[in-house]
């Protein structure tokens, strides 16, 4: 930009344009901070997760120690409270094995069965109240499934099967299932309407009907969805607690078994917490070994469920 | 396979076909019915066991040794008190992660890592966080068995749930809101605060309604942190009577939060706690289903109301 000399004085003109530069930076650089506080604030999740593998990974090792790998990993005995000390993490994964697989026998049917009807059967009034409806099932406390799960489900289970104990991972399980449905049906379902119209009609056209378009094109085309829902359901029910903690009993016991009562890796927590112990005893030690045990297997679920996806989706 | 020669057969071969559908419907309602018998049979002896229960009384009276006498004023209080940490940490955190990741973040591999890390974190379970606030909050910072400590806990919990439904909150709004402001010569973050923050506001607030809906029933991660659960007083007021008037000395407090007293009293034998236990119960139920309900009635009504 030239100034026209004579027209505009030079002085008064430099000062306005300096005045200008001036609040254009003073406003780039507000700009430049608030952007920073954005990225803060979204750093803060990364922290999360490096604080969570640093706490875990920090007292792990202090565990290890004094407990060899193998010893966790092989022994069938798992009594970190007694004076006969063994460290076998079996124990409980089989607790939360069993129980897991009690929720799954159940949220999975029912909760693929449910997508199913609600994606393509089901008229949309259904479908409005429905949804919400599930939606409240999943936001019900779990500490409330506990107690249901013990002080309802339990005595219901005990009149089809009197031998069976106060407490069980059959009830717990069951409950543990219900609660996830809603979590499996609903990411199936969406997975379910993401698919594009044309390919239901081509098949009603080739004569189909709705339950063998559900079942062959749409369920296949979907599939990458739903799996990232049965994925999503499995680590939820691994990493349950406190449906364990009240109804499952917190014995630990080496079984595949659901009627009986055992502990989980997760009750195991909570019952340590509820104790006194003291910070930095080995009994203080072992809730970190056991949740870093419990977050490799809930990543290892998330990583299977993204190579999933990877693996299955369909682009249309 | 046989061929269908006349119009009869090929009838029924078709009526047969449909018939699986009727099947799978009849599959699908029932199916439904097990979540709606559920959730109704749990609403129901909640509310048989419980409603006795709930007197004026209940709400105004410390836990006790004897259960008639046993009430949840500890309880909701501490309850509100952590609430009111988790809703000021998580709230501008979650909406602000959320609007860097959708307005500012550049496409490159660190903001692939924060968004993959968002994804794993609502994966993972919520006795982790509780780790993870033992080790660090507690220990390691010295906050103790407070209500900071809890209240941060159940902020890092909820925050992926705040920072996803800010996120969709945001992605529904037109590309060309934001390119009628950039004309007028708005900033990035007259952009932000004057149109993408207020526009996306419903949105979020259902998201930040349903991630403290979660946080108020969330057990397992206080109980880690060891919160105590007998508590007999209240924390210290926030309000004091001479100047600054305003304390923050019950942020240090221990606390009891409603699911650790239904815990409490879930695990004790007599069958009078069971019922304290029912009704602390029916009150939390009521309160995450009138907030998830709140939260569902806001959406509905959002997706009515704009069409851009």
């Amino acid at each position: 930009m030239s100034a026209v000399p004579g027209k505009f004085p030079a002085a008064p003109r430099s000062g306005a344009m300096t005045a200008r530069l001036a609040q254009r930076r003073s406003r780039m650089l507000k700009e430049r901070a608030i952007e920073l506080v954005l990225f803060l604030a979204a750093l803060v999740s990364v922290f999360t997760t490096v604080g969570i593998v640093y706490i875990l990974v920090k007292e792990s090792v202090v565990f290890f120690q004094q407990v060899s790998i193998v010893d966790f990993l092989t022994d069938t005995q798992w009594t970190p409270l007694f004076d006969d000390q063994h460290f076998g993490i079996l124990v409980l994964l089989s607790g939360t094995l069993t129980s897991s697989a009690v929720a799954l026998a159940i949220a999975i049917p029912l909760g693929t069965v449910i997508a199913i009807y609600l994606s393509e059967f089901a008229p949309f009034s259904v479908r409005e109240v429905a949804k919400p409806f599930l939606e409240l099932l999943g936001g019900v406390p779990t500490i409330v499934y506990g107690f249901f799960a013990l002080l309802f489900v339990t005595p219901i289970l005990q009149w089809f099967y009197p031998e069976l104990p106060g407490f069980n991972l059959l009830s717990a399980g069951i409950v543990m299932g219900i609660m996830i449905i809603p979590y499996v049906s609903s990411i199936s379902e969406d997975a379910m309407r993401a698919v594009p119209m044309n390919l239901r009609e081509g098949s009603y056209a080739m004569g189909a009907t709705r339950f063998q378009t559900a079942v062959n094109v749409v369920v296949p085309a979907a599939f990458s969805g739903i799996a990232a829902a049965y994925i999503l359901g499995i680590s939820r029910a691994v990493g349950e607690t406190m449906i364990l903690a009240v109804a499952a009993g917190m014995q630990p016991n080496l079984t595949i078994n659901p009627l009986e009562p055992a502990a989980t890796i997760t009750a195991y927590i909570v019952q340590v917490a509820l104790g006194d112990l003291p910070h930095g005893s080995i009994g203080y030690q072992t809730i970190f070994a056991a949740g870093l045990t419990l977050m490799l297997f809930t990543l290892a679920c998330n990583i299977a469920g993204h190579m999933l996806r990877k693996r299955f989706r369909e682009t249309y | 396979m046989a061929y269908a020669h006349d119009l009869a057969s090929i009838r029924r071969l078709i009526a047969s076909h449909k018939r699986w559908d009727l099947v799978f419907v009849c599959c699908g309602a029932v199916a439904l019915m097990v979540g709606v018998l559920t959730f109704t049979a749990l609403f129901v002896d909640m509310a048989i066991d419980g409603v006795p229960r709930l007197t004026w009384d209940f709400f105004t009276n410390y836990p006790s040794r004897r259960a008639a006498q046993a009430g949840i004023l500890s309880a909701w209080v501490g309850s509100c008190l952590v609430m009111l940490v988790t809703a000021v940490v998580a709230v501008p955190l979650g909406v602000g992660a959320g609007l860097y990741l959708e307005e500012y973040a550049p496409k490159n591999w660190f903001t692939d890592v924060i968004e993959i890390n968002i994804t794993n974190l609502a994966g993972v379970p919520s006795i982790v966080y509780g780790l993870l606030a033992l080790g660090l909050f507690v220990y390691q910072f010295g906050f103790g068995q407070s209500i900071l400590s809890a209240g941060l806990t159940l902020a890092l919990l909820i925050l992926p749930v705040v920072i996803v439904a800010t996120r969709e909150a945001i992605r529904s709004i037109p590309v060309g809101i934001r390119e009628a402001a950039y004309a007028l010569g708005a900033t990035q973050w007259q952009v932000c605060k004057d149109h993408i923050v207020p526009y996306s506001s419903a949105g979020i607030l259902t998201g930040i309604i349903i991630g403290m809906a979660r946080a108020i029933g969330e057990t397992a991660p206080i109980i880690t942190i060891g919160a105590l659960t007998f508590i007999a007083f209240l924390p210290p007021s926030p309000i004091r009577s001479e100047p600054p008037f305003i304390s923050f000395d019950w942020l240090m407090s221990p606390f009891t939060v409603m699911p650790i007293q239904m815990f409490n009293w879930t695990s004790r034998p007599e069958a009078a706690f069971l019922q304290n236990a029912a009704a602390a119960g029916f009150v939390l139920v009521l309160m995450t289903l009138a907030m998830n309900g709140l939260a569902i009635w806001l959406r509905y009504r959002l997706r009515k109301n704009i069409k851009w």
